[in-house]
């Protein structure tokens, strides 16, 4: 292994965050970088491109303050590694694994690459452990399962962070009681000190702080480092899933600034901007982090993702939300219609969706029952908006009695199955779905078989 | 071997000053783990290159080799129940579970085979020279540039892969070693005799498609939609119950836990025709979102070269790629890298006629050999927020012939498969009447005019009643809603995930198809016989018509034809009724 070399006054021109200097020692792509300026501390960077006697380092902090003279560059003759151990939790870093909290740093049992590396399709195994994660819609409706990405599509005001944080508090499987080893990697991406701030004290209060690592970027940083901090935390939930068997959930909060800061490099780059500036390449991108969550065969621990993200004007169509949901395994959708009527937690429904529930519900995992009963919500619920829309128009009274009950169902369903002021256990959730069906017109059911109907629902109430 | 050295590295794309000869598009190996990379541009002594891995740790004065062909795939009888990656290299085999760049050493297969020819023989190309024994028999062929008298044969029995097992000579005096494997090169297809024109549908199992908008063996359907549409889960139907001979199925930037579910479900399936399991007939090639992007824009022309070589076989064959969206991001990625010009939304300005190409590839056709085979194209389009005018979209619908517009209303009440039946098209229509015609359905023409025009009434119906209620419309309109209600629950609507409902065979599409027209007719007779429309949309049956097809299998096909009688029966009751209180 090469050595550690040091250039002096190597640098010929700074843009921006790039540098470029003389090619004075041998150096590979992507290698990492220091760059030293007086008595600060070395900010880190990478080797973007070069030839044969120059090359661009990209600094993945601030450039401000660097001269031509007197910048010193230390090459490492690896990518940006991460030393990674077993004493990571309970730990707060900075976006690039630097302890913020006082203590010593991690005792690295292993160096990790902070890209990582794909995971072999062929070695994945299929995410089937249904998490039960208190909340009705969610679980009910989106079902959540070991090593899928679910993210939060939200926007500025609504209760996200409080949301992110109840599911990591409670998320457990079935039947268990936190005798499993699970872990929790809160990323914060350019997010304010109070929401990191109030995430840290939500754990401390469950008493799960010491099963947490967070790596914190916080918005007065540099926007840079906000492509790090994913990428750090990754890289230790990796290692906490795969090598330590543990199961990870990771937050990423809030991705939109993440990619607010990636258009900010492609710019610097003078890349060819994409739909809305966004660079070309930002879903590739966006995947090279959210692919990370999964489970292997053979290995015991899973990483599951659930990435948070605020819709610019939301717009379900912006290229944020939009690459995400191309990637993810469905998304859970906040509406601020419903926030204001004080439905807690304010999930919209129908355009909410997880792709993986198939694999972790129905017999042999929750209810028999349980993805009959999910398709007649929804099936349901998008005709009571579609009555809604009606009734708008023509009032209540000028629409036919089954479009009436089906009114009266939106409404129950609303307050009473999406709104809940605690958590529910899977099977009071479920009640909760068949409670709200009741009063609809049997034969208009038609995801419930006859039997099903007879089971759940009884014989039908005639006024 | 030409040799070149690295001058400048960038992401994927490096430049090279070469010693020696190279060619535009040649295949390379590039510094000691021998990465593979394509030669894109040349100028002069400087070639452009970009690479299919993992860039990281190149540097100036690195050798690049030229591997003196195309980017090429080895085709053979190693490729069924497979799993590969972009560049066809077996992904099951690795030992890690993380991706490591560069070639990995080739391990060798060993096959049971029977010889079709003897020594003597004069064989053309593309002829069929061998045959593999277990698991599943397959054809082993001449390669297409080769032909002549069989000179050695050795003895059948088990082979490694990579043995010669018989020489041709051909009229030159060239002799040609032939092994179990050819090479070919991915970007140019595969030389057929003869191209043919439709004769049949493909069967997909999907009564949407079959009946409504089927596609033709040889045909090429694009299946656009928004996410969360469903598209990757009706492409696994597809993948999974249509009734090609053999299934590739390509993940082009998609994700890791759907290939895993592909994984772990297809072993276990049986192919309701061959008893045998699904995995056997389906070769997959993944190279999800986070694998090298070069590799991606490669892996559509591996898997269409894949499925062309089992078509050379005689085989009808079905490609699923998912999605060609992310092959044109590919596309935009490199042309960016290059400093190309842009065209619309970024993309290069050949994104058309690259499209173009590829979709060409499907057809069906008379091999070099004589053997009739098929490749059908089913493409996935991801268009941003769900927008189908945007660049990828418009081109792809000029060259296909069926379109199946995936609606996110009918995905959002779940409403599955959610293929838009107002907005999308199949252009074969009357050539396949024909085969409707002979497999015992000559109104299938009929029949589905009638419910497109049932669907059609829906949509321009209920934007009356959205303005005046529908109670307030004439009783004929009202039950013209009524019975597209029915069509819509009862036949276009089939779960992927019901073990009773998720494979329909023709014979049941029709049968169904009959009952509802059926009522459709009683009812439209009722109610101008004086029936009120309340009156039909109580009648008890009307919610099994709705669950028709969970309610009857494939082994209900008698008690599905009976059902008319019992419409019958439930009208006459009405009427009569309706009568006596008039």
């Amino acid at each position: 292994m090469q050595a550690d070399l040091l250039l002096e006054n190597a640098v010929t021109r700074i843009e921006g965050p790039l540098l470029f200097a003389r090619r004075e020692a041998r150096v590979g792509l992507n290698s990492a970088v220091e760059v030293l300026a007086g008595a600060g501390a070395p900010r880190l960077g990478r080797v973007a491109a070069l030839d044969e006697t120059s090359m661009v380092i990209e600094v993945l902090e601030s450039t401000s303050g660097l001269a031509l003279r007197g910048t010193r560059i230390r090459l490492h003759p690896e990518p940006l590694l991460f030393g990674v151990g077993p004493h990571l939790l309970g730990r707060v870093f900075d976006s690039v694994g630097r302890p913020l909290d006082g203590g010593p740093p991690v005792a690295a049992r292993s160096r990790r690459r902070i890209e990582g590396l794909a995971i072999n399709p062929a070695w994945r195994a299929l995410p089937r452990d249904f998490i039960e994660t208190g909340i009705a819609t969610i679980d009910v409706m989106n079902s959540l399962v070991r090593g899928q990405k679910l993210p939060l599509f939200s926007a500025g005001g609504l209760p996200h962070d409080r949301l992110a944080a109840e599911i990591a508090q409670r998320a457990r499987l079935r039947g268990t009681q936190g005798e499993e080893s699970f872990a929790v990697v809160f990323a914060g991406i350019g997010v304010p000190h109070d929401t990191a701030e109030q995430f840290r004290l939500a754990m401390e209060s469950s008493g799960a702080l010491g099963h947490t690592a967070m790596f914190l970027n916080l918005a007065d940083e540099p926007g840079m480092q906000r492509l790090l901090a994913p990428r750090y935390a990754l890289t230790a939930a990796e290692y906490l899933a795969f090598e330590e068997g543990r199961h990870v959930l990771v937050i990423l909060t809030d991705m939109t600034n993440y990619c607010e800061a990636l258009r900010e490099v492609s710019a610097s780059h003078g890349e060819i901007p994409g739909r809305k500036g966004y660079p070309g390449y930002m879903y590739s991108d966006l995947a090279s982090l959210y692919e990370r969550a999964g489970c292997i065969r053979g290995r015991p621990g899973t990483l599951t993702q659930l990435p948070i993200l605020t819709m610019p004007g939301d717009d379900i169509g912006h290229p944020i939300p939009d690459l995400t949901g191309y990637i993810t395994e469905g998304q859970i959708v906040l509406d601020r219609e419903l926030d204001r009527r004080g439905i807690y937690p304010p999930v919209r429904v129908l355009p909410s969706l997880s792709r993986l529930m198939d694999a972790g519900i129905g017999e042999g995992f929750t209810d028999p029952d349980h993805p009959a009963l999910a398709h007649q919500l929804f099936a349901a619920y998008a005709r009571a908006l579609r009555v809604r829309v009606l009734a708008s128009v023509m009032g209540e009274q000028g629409l036919p009695e089954s479009d009436r009950k089906f009114l009266a169902f939106g409404e129950r369903f609303e307050r009473q199955f999406v709104h809940q002021a605690n958590a529910r256990t899977l099977e009071e959730s479920l009640e909760a779905g068949w409670n709200v069906l009741q009063g609809l017109p049997h034969g208009e059911l038609t995801r419930l078989s006859n039997a099903q109907i007879g089971r759940h629902l009884g014989a039908e109430a005639h006024a | 071997m030409s040799e070149a050295r690295i001058t400048w590295v960038g992401g994927p794309v490096l430049k090279a000053c070469a010693t020696g000869p190279f060619s535009i598009f040649e295949a390379l190996a590039v510094g000691e783990r021998r990465l593979l990379g394509e030669v894109i541009q040349l100028r002069g002594d400087e070639l452009v290159a970009q690479v299919y891995e993992d860039t990281t740790g190149l540097e100036p004065g690195v050798t690049v080799v030229g591997l003196e062909r195309p980017l090429s795939v080895t085709l053979g009888p190693n490729l069924l129940g497979g799993i590969f990656d972009g560049l066809l290299r077996p992904l099951s085999r690795a030992t890690d579970y993380q991706i490591q760049p560069g070639a990995a050493e080739r391990s060798v297969a060993r096959h049971r085979l029977e010889f079709a020819v003897r020594n003597g023989d004069v064989l053309s190309a593309g002829a069929v020279f061998a045959r593999t024994v277990a698991p599943r028999p397959q054809s082993l062929l001449v390669p297409p540039w080769a032909s002549g008298r069989v000179e050695a044969l050795v003895e059948p029995g088990e082979h490694r892969d990579d043995e010669t097992l018989l020489v041709l000579v051909d009229d030159a005096g060239h002799r040609h070693e032939l092994t179990m494997q050819h090479d070919w090169p991915v970007r140019r297809s595969r030389p057929v005799r003869e191209r043919l024109g439709v004769n049949a549908p493909m069967i997909t199992g999907q009564r949407i498609l079959d009946t409504l908008f089927p596609v033709a063996r040889g045909g090429r359907a694009a299946l656009p939609g928004g996410f969360g549409t469903g598209k990757t889960v009706l492409q696994e139907a597809l993948a999974k119950w249509c009734d090609a001979d053999v299934i590739v199925y390509v993940g082009c930037g998609e994700r890791g836990n759907e290939m895993a579910e592909v994984l772990d479900e297809f072993p276990q399936l049986e192919d309701p025709r061959s008893g045998r399991p699904l995995a056997e007939r389906t070769v997959i090639i993944a190279n999800t979102s986070n694998m090298p992007v070069a590799a991606r824009e490669a892996s559509i022309y591996t898997a269409i070269t894949v499925a062309e070589y089992f078509r050379d076989q005689g085989l009808n064959v079905a490609l699923m790629a998912d999605s060609t969206s992310r092959w044109a991001e590919a596309l935009r990625e490199v042309s960016g890298r290059l400093g190309e010009l842009p065209g619309e939304a970024g993309y290069p300005a050949y994104l058309s006629s690259r499209l173009a190409e590829f979709y060409e590839r499907a057809a069906r056709v008379t091999s070099l050999a004589g053997a009739e085979g098929s490749v059908t194209i089913i493409g996935a389009i991801s268009p941003p927020s769900g927008d189908f005018s945007e660049p990828v979209t418009l081109h792809t619908k000029r060259y296909v012939r069926c379109f199946w517009a995936l609606d996110r209303q009918r995905a959002q009440a779940r409403f599955y498969p959610a293929i838009h039946p107002l907005q999308s098209y199949g252009s074969d229509v009357q050539e396949l009447a024909d085969w409707w015609k002979r497999s015992g359905n000559p109104d299938w023409l009929v029949q589905r005019q009638r419910v497109l025009e049932l669907l059609e009434a829906q949509a321009h119906l209920e934007r009356m009643a959205r303005i005046v209620g529908r109670d307030a419309l004439p009783a004929q309109q009202q039950v013209r809603l009524l019975c597209a209600d029915l069509v819509n629950e009862g036949f276009l609507r089939q779960s992927s995930f019901s073990k009773v409902d998720r494979f329909c065979s023709p014979a049941r599409q029709v049968a169904m198809l009959s009952v509802l027209l059926h009522f459709a007719d009683r009812a439209d007779a009722a109610v101008a016989a004086g029936v009120p429309p309340a009156r039909l949309a109580a009648l008890p049956m009307l919610r099994q018509l709705q669950r028709l097809g969970e309610e009857f299998s494939e082994d209900d096909l008698l008690r599905l034809r009976q059902l008319p009688r019992q419409i019958d029966y439930e009208f006459d009751q009405l009427q009569t009724v309706a009568s006596h209180a008039g």
